[in-house]
């Protein structure tokens, strides 16, 4: 007689859904996090088979070690005065994130984002690519973008959507454009970018180009099908691309077991793919670094794309509309692990006898100025409701030529 | 019977139907401990428990696709689409799966699912937060589409799409989440619980699909509106000075042909509001009906007050959204009283 399910005295089955490790009210829990010591992790030639360097994609590249030195095959032994650049591109980023979260509860804008605790991630990997190389970034990248030099106060302009904005007042403040400083722009809707920077690598393979494309995605977005869609274009034509996965922990209210984080690290994702994968101290401005280096050289001879996990941790709230106290324990981020990005550099670098707590000091004053000095400026323009563009642009650009509807409705509007 | 927002009017409806039907489940992104970014799921996992609301990753595809696998099997799946903007990850699955199931098998499987999204604007949402793009789902044999206008609709319908055995597609006009929105946006937000709509009874009833409500009644002319719009129309009737009829279709799919032309065929005037963009909205389809149904009877050319062809942006919302003047400017030409 053939036993049915129930006879064979079997558990039934059960639906599990994650939980994470601490709910505000809960202590604070990283246990399951455990950095490897810097320098531990060996660094392959870049000519080394995605197969070959499996481990690289479980463990995680870190540089600098506890005493602030810079350690092991991944340091890339780089000139003070870079170090000090990007010390200055994060300290800045981070009194504009201040300033601009300020603006938005004034209700000078209608939204912002922050970057906080993230800096890293974006200014190493602006400093390690060439100029012309296209970045193809979520909305917490800004850091890059300051990085390649964009003023602050067509930053401004954008988040203000004044009559000198950029965008034109279209878009939602932080989603900013430009094609000249390599920077695409940004959608707001998830994911669907990172396959697009596949596209761009493999127009500058098709050209015989030298340009290398960058793409980032939050760890939360790697479930969109669109992630999929990239690793698998890039390791079917090989695209000069780097893949970046910032897991910064959190996609809202949804710790990364939702974007099954606990069974497997983002980085593992591309081995299923044949991609060399890397997993990186995200807090760790020389790892980040030096594993952008070593992914931008392999996409330049032409060895194809590198998925680059950064392992780092949402500071701030995930946007101005945003409050974690709801969902994680308010104390979590002073216990993130792996520290503050602008912190440990300050450190090495002091710890290297290149820098001092009054030279920072005067640096964040700096960087406050520089902020208060652009924001003067673009509020002189006007802030959001104050000034705009002329309202027959919100009927440009729909097409390259605008038809008979939209004339016709441009009139209705009387603009 | 208390006063209900209508995110308490929602919140209520997905209470009631996991009590009282153990197959019936809600998840999305954000929707289970932290209960939603517009909150309209706060508590539910905690009442009803971690498997019954439940976050889920951000993967639309994934979402529709797991709750058209949970309906074969002969669950009730409720999923939430943050935005409805951010919806069409998920098309495909709609579209070539969900709408279709029921067809494909000869009535072997179906989807009784129910999408709840917000859209509109309103809300200084620029691009990706302000959509409107009902008319694509109305467009999809198969598909059920609903759009409340107010507390004790959003309740009603809400447990009528959850007991439907079809896919229903439920848009929440998310500029009405915390109170009636007339268009005239200097105007400070009025809370629900002054207007009757906001009683809402604590228990289980429903309000059908396919039933249109005349949210205000009139002799002069018949306004054809749905979700904010409705609320538009009223204010507008009022700037305007017409005796508007103002018909809240509820739901555009099934619609209620019978109210239309019972109202158009009174009034002999038409006009046909919506916030998407007008061309191939479900204004058309309407167009197209009036003139099917009460061509004889019509004593003006039917009127289309709509969002512009463009993409909803930032810094124009107001221009870009069908306000109480467009649409009393487009009540008065119907009239004959440019
Ligand atoms: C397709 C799509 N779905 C949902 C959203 C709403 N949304 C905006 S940000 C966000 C969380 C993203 O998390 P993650 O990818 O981890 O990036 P992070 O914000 O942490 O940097 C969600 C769900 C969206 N913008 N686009």
């Amino acid at each position: 007689m053939e036993l049915t399910p129930d006879m064979r005295n079997e558990p039934t089955l059960s639906l599990r859904v994650p939980v994470p490790r601490a709910r505000p009210g809960d202590p604070v829990d990283f246990s399951h996090i455990k950095p490897p010591p810097a320098g531990a992790a060996p660094r392959p030639d870049i000519r080394e088979e995605p197969g070959a360097m499996r481990d690289l994609a479980f463990t995680l590249v870190r540089v600098l070690n506890e005493e602030h030195e810079a350690v092991g095959p991944w340091d890339p032994k780089l000139d003070p005065a870079v170090l000090r650049r990007g010390l200055e591109i994060m300290t800045l980023t981070r009194a504009y994130d201040d300033r601009m979260m300020r603006m938005q509860r004034q209700g000078k804008t209608s939204f912002y984002m922050k970057c906080t605790g993230e800096e890293a991630v974006a200014t190493a990997a602006a400093l390690a690519v060439d100029a012309g190389d296209m970045c193809f970034p979520t909305y917490r990248q800004q850091a890059f973008l300051i990085a390649r030099g964009y003023p602050l106060v067509q930053m401004m302009n954008q988040i203000y959507s004044n009559a000198d904005d950029p965008c034109k007042g279209r878009q939602l403040p932080v989603m900013y454009t430009s094609k000249k400083d390599g920077w695409f722009t940004i959608s707001g809707n998830l994911g669907t970018q990172f396959p697009q920077a596949v596209g761009w690598a493999m127009a500058s393979a098709y050209k015989g180009d030298h340009r290398i494309a960058v793409g980032y995605i939050g760890e939360g977005s790697t479930a969109e099908g669109d992630f999929h869609a990239a690793l698998t274009f890039a390791s079917v034509y090989r695209a000069p691309v780097i893949l970046n996965v910032v897991n910064n922990q959190w996609a809202i209210s949804s710790f990364q077991g939702f974007a099954a984080g606990e069974s497997a690290t983002f980085a593992a994702r591309g081995i299923g793919y044949g991609v060399a994968a890397l997993r990186v101290d995200g807090n760790d401005f020389l790892a980040v670094y030096a594993a952008t280096k070593w992914a931008a050289e392999r996409a330049r001879a032409n060895l194809g794309p590198t998925l680059i996990e950064m392992f780092t941790y949402r500071a701030a709230a995930h946007s101005t509309s945003d409050d974690p106290s709801r969902y994680r324990p308010a104390e979590e981020p002073q216990h993130w692990p792996l520290g503050d990005p602008i912190e440990r550099l300050k450190q090495h670098l002091i710890a290297s006898g290149e820098w001092s707590d009054a030279k920072q000091k005067t640096l964040e004053k700096e960087a406050v100025e520089a902020v208060r000095a652009a924001a003067k400026e673009s509020e002189a323009v006007g802030t959001l409701g104050q000034s705009r563009p002329s309202a027959k642009t919100m009927f440009e650009d729909v097409y390259k030529e605008p038809d008979w509807r939209l004339r016709r409705q441009r009139q209705e509007v009387g603009v | 019977m208390p006063a209900m927002n209508m995110i308490q009017a929602l919140n209520s409806a997905m209470d009631v139907m996991l009590t009282k039907d153990p197959d019936v489940l809600v998840f999305g992104e954000d929707v289970g401990y932290f209960g939603g970014v517009f909150r309209v799921t706060e508590g539910l996992q905690k009442k009803h428990g971690l498997t019954r609301c439940f976050d889920a990753p951000i993967a639309e595809g994934g979402i529709v696709a797991a709750a058209i696998g949970m309906g074969a099997y002969g669950l009730r799946p409720v999923i939430e689409i943050q935005f409805a903007d951010y919806i069409y990850p998920g098309y495909d699955q709609l579209v070539s799966e969900a709408a279709r199931l029921r067809y494909r098998s000869a009535g072997d499987f179906t989807a009784p699912i129910t999408l709840r999204t917000p859209y509109g604007g309103g809300i200084f949402g620029g691009q990706t937060h302000s959509q409107s793009p009902e008319a694509i789902f109305t467009h999809v044999a198969g598909l059920k589409t609903v759009i409340p206008s107010n507390p004790y609709d959003a309740k009603g319908l809400l447990i009528s799409a959850i007991e439907d055995d079809d896919p229903v597609i439920f848009f929440e006009p998310k500029r009405l989440y915390n109170g009636p929105f007339d268009g005239w946006h200097e105007k400070p937000v009025e809370p629900w619980s002054k207007y009757d709509l906001s009683d809402v009874p604590d228990g289980h009833y429903s309000v059908p699909l396919g039933k249109a409500a005349i949210a205000r009644a009139g002799d002069e002319l018949t306004v054809l509106a749905y979700g904010t719009m409705v609320h538009v129309a009223i204010a507008a009737a009022a700037h305007a000075e017409v005796d508007a009829e103002v018909i809240d279709l509820r739901s555009l799919v099934p619609l209620d042909i019978e109210t239309i032309t019972e109202s158009v065929n009174r009034t002999g005037r038409c006009v046909v509001v919506h916030e998407a963009t007008r061309t191939s909205g479900f204004g058309a389809e309407l167009v197209a009906l009036v003139q099917e149904h009460c061509f004889y009877r019509l004593e003006a050319p039917i009127e289309r007050v709509t969002g512009w062809d463009t993409p909803y942006p930032h810094a124009f919302e107001w221009e870009y959204f069908p306000g109480p003047k467009r649409v009393a400017a487009a009540m008065r030409r119907a009239m004959g009283r440019n």
